[in-house]
C-alpha cells in the first residue's frame, strides 16, 4: 500500500495570546500550513479538527471559506490530536480522499486542570476530598517508579532543565529562557518529588498539518514525509491512570506499550532505528518513564541516559526537541499535533538551531493522557 | 464524625473501608460501584504504602471541598495484600518521615483538619512502633 505524506506544516506560537481565541489560533496555524504545502483552501477534501476547551473545531469554515467541506470535530482527552490524526490518515489510506488536514488547538484558563468527577465516573466524594488533581497522580507514579528503578530527583531537574535549554532555541515555544539546574531543584515544591519547573502548565496554541495520499504529494512535487505508522490505543488491566481511587495490587501494562508496540509492528522498524523522538512530558518524570514504556531504554537505564546526555539534541535519541509540554505549555487538543509538527520540520532539516544534526530519516511521536489513552506516530522521509 | 459519603465504611468497630468484589473476575476496586456486578466486601484494616505525594496547594473549588484555609496533606496508595491498592490521605506523621514500604493502618480524618464535626475522609496512619 501507497503511503500517506504529510506535505504541509503549520503552528500558531504555543503560550498565551491575548485577544485572540483557540479557534483564531487555529485558522493562523491552518493558513500556514497551506502556505507551506503550496495549496488552496479549496483543495481541502476533509478536516478532522480537535479541541478540548475551546470550541467546536468546524467553526472556522467562517474564516478559511465556505467550500462546504466536510469537517469532523475529535474530543478524546489528551490524545485528541493523535485521533483526529489517525482519523485523517485512514481516510486517505481508504481511497476515499487524496488530500486532507488535522488541526488542532486550545486555550486553557490559568493554573491547573479543573476536571470534575462526573466526567470520568467517579463519585462526588472523590473531588471533594481534593484527589481530582492530575499533579498527585503524575507525582505519585514517578516516587514509586524512582523507588523501583534507582531514578535521582537531580535525573528529573535535568530533564527540565533541557527543555527549557531546547525551548530557547524553538520559536514556537512559550517558556524561551534557559532555567538553571539549581533554579529548578530548588523552586517551590508542587507535589513532592516536583518542583513547579518540573510541571507543563496548560496553555495555548494552535497546529495543523496537511495530509496528502503518496500520488498527490509526488503531483505538488513535496518531500515525502511518509506516515508510516499512527495508532490511538487505552489501557489494558493492571494500568496505573490519573484519577484512580483504587489500582489492582496485580501490576500490568500501559496504553502507551500497546499503543507503541503496534506502532512499531506496523512500521516495520524497531526503537533502535528512530533517531529522534517526542515523548509526552507534562512533567518531567513523564519523559523518563516514556522512554522506557515505549521501548528505548529498560527501566532505569534512564539514570544513565540522561548523565550522559543521550536525549540531547546532538545525543544518540534527542528527545522532544523543542522543549515539549514543559517549554511549549498544554494545550490538550493541539499538543500531540505540536510533536508530529516538529517532527515534520526536523525530517525536512527545517529545524534551525534546534535541528538534530546527521539528516535524520525516522521520527517518533507520543502521547499519553487521562483516563489511560495514549497515541504515536512514526514518520520517515 | 459523620462520612464523606455513603457506602465507603463498615458500621463493625473499628471500621473497615468496603471495597467491591467484581462477581466474574474476582477483581476489588474500591470504592464499591453501585452496580449488580460487584459485591461488598470489607477491606483489610493494614497495609503498606505503596507511592505518596504531598498536595502543596488548594486544589480548585469546585470540586475540593476542603477550608479555604489550605495546609499541605499527604495522599498516598496503600496496598492491602491480596485485595487491591487504595488511594487515601496519610496522616498523623511528618512529611518527611513518609516512606514506601511503610507499614500503615486505617484510620480517617476530618475534612477540615480544623474541624472536627467536618466530613470524615478514608486516611491511613503508621502502625505502632514507627509511628
Amino acid at each position: 500500500m501507497s503511503d500517506v505524506c504529510i506535505i504541509g506544516a503549520g503552528i500558531h506560537p504555543f503560550g498565551r495570546t491575548d485577544g485572540m481565541s483557540g479557534v483564531d489560533q487555529g485558522v493562523f496555524a491552518v493558513r500556514e500550513a497551506l502556505k507551506d504545502a503550496g495549496v488552496e483552501w479549496t483543495d481541502i477534501q476533509f478536516a478532522y479538527g480537535s479541541s478540548d476547551a475551546a470550541g467546536n473545531p468546524d467553526t472556522m469554515v467562517d474564516q478559511l471559506g465556505l467550500t462546504g467541506v466536510q469537517f469532523i470535530n475529535v474530543r478524546n482527552g489528551c490524545a485528541a490530536g493523535g485521533s483526529g490524526l489517525f482519523s485523517a490518515q485512514m481516510a486517505i489510506k481508504s481511497g476515499e480522499y487524496d488530500i486532507g488536514i488535522a488541526v488542532g488547538f486550545d486555550k486553557h484558563p490559568r493554573g491547573a486542570f479543573d476536571a470534575k468527577p462526573s466526567e470520568y465516573n467517579l463519585p462526588e466524594w472523590y473531588g471533594d476530598a481534593g484527589y481530582m488533581v492530575t499533579t498527585q497522580f503524575f507525582a505519585m507514579k514517578i516516587q514509586r517508579y524512582m523507588h523501583l528503578h534507582g531514578i535521582s530527583r537531580e535525573t528529573l531537574g535535568r530533564v527540565a532543565e533541557k527543555a527549557f535549554r531546547n525551548g530557547a532555541l524553538t520559536p514556537h515555544a512559550w517558556r524561551r529562557e534557559p532555567v538553571s539546574l539549581d533554579a529548578i531543584m530548588e523552586a517551590p515544591m508542587i507535589s513532592d518529588p516536583y518542583s513547579k519547573f518540573m510541571f507543563c502548565s496548560p496553555g495555548e496554541g494552535g497546529v495543523a498539518l496537511i495530509l496528502a495520499s503518496e500520488k498527490k504529494a509526488r503531483e505538488l512535487g513535496k518531500p515525502l514525509v511518509r506516515l508510516k505508522a499512527a495508532t490511538m490505543r487505552t489501557r489494558p488491566p493492571g494500568s496505573f491512570e490519573v484519577f484512580a481511587p483504587s489500582i489492582d495490587v496485580e501490576r500490568g501494562g500501559s496504553a502507551t506499550n500497546i499503543a507503541s508496540g503496534d506502532a512499531f509492528e506496523m512500521a516495520g522498524i524497531g526503537p533502535q532505528d528512530i533517531a529522534l523522538a517526542q515523548l509526552q512530558d507534562t512533567e518531567c518524570g513523564a519523559e523518563i518513564m516514556h522512554l522506557a514504556e515505549n521501548g528505548f531504554c529498560a527501566d532505569g537505564d534512564q539514570e544513565e541516559w540522561i548523565a550522559n546526555g543521550h536525549t540531547e539534541i546532538d545525543g544518540k535519541l534527542p528527545v522532544n526537541t523543542d522543549g515539549g509540554c514543559l517549554a511549549c505549555g498544554e494545550p490538550i487538543g493541539a499538543s500531540g499535533l505540536r510533536q508530529v509538527y516538529e517532527n515534520v520540520v526536523q525530517l525536512r532539516g527545517e529545524a534551525g538551531e534546534r535541528q538534530v544534526p546527521g539528516n535524520p530519516k525516522t521520527a517518533y511521536s507520543h502521547v499519553y493522557g487521562a483516563p489511560g489513552v495514549s497515541a504515536v506516530t512514526i514518520m520517515e522521509i | 464524625m459523620h462520612p464523606i459519603a455513603d457506602g465507603l465504611f463498615t458500621t463493625s468497630n473499628p471500621p473497615q473501608l468496603i471495597g467491591g468484589r467484581d462477581r466474574d473476575s474476582n477483581r476489588i476496586v474500591f470504592p464499591c460501584p453501585e452496580n449488580e456486578r460487584y459485591e461488598p466486601v470489607p477491606l483489610k484494616r493494614e497495609g503498606t504504602l505503596w507511592s505518596f505525594t504531598v498536595q502543596r496547594f488548594r486544589p480548585k473549588t469546585p470540586p475540593y471541598a476542603g477550608p479555604e484555609s489550605f495546609q499541605p496533606w499527604a495522599i498516598g496508595y496503600v496496598e492491602l495484600p491480596g485485595q487491591t491498592i487504595v488511594e487515601a490521605r496519610i496522616a498523623n506523621v511528618d512529611f518527611e518521615d513518609i516512606e514506601i514500604g511503610m507499614k500503615l493502618k486505617l484510620t480517617a480524618v476530618p475534612l477540615d483538619p480544623e474541624d472536627n464535626s467536618s466530613p470524615a475522609i478514608p486516611a491511613f496512619e503508621p502502625v505502632g512502633d514507627q509511628a
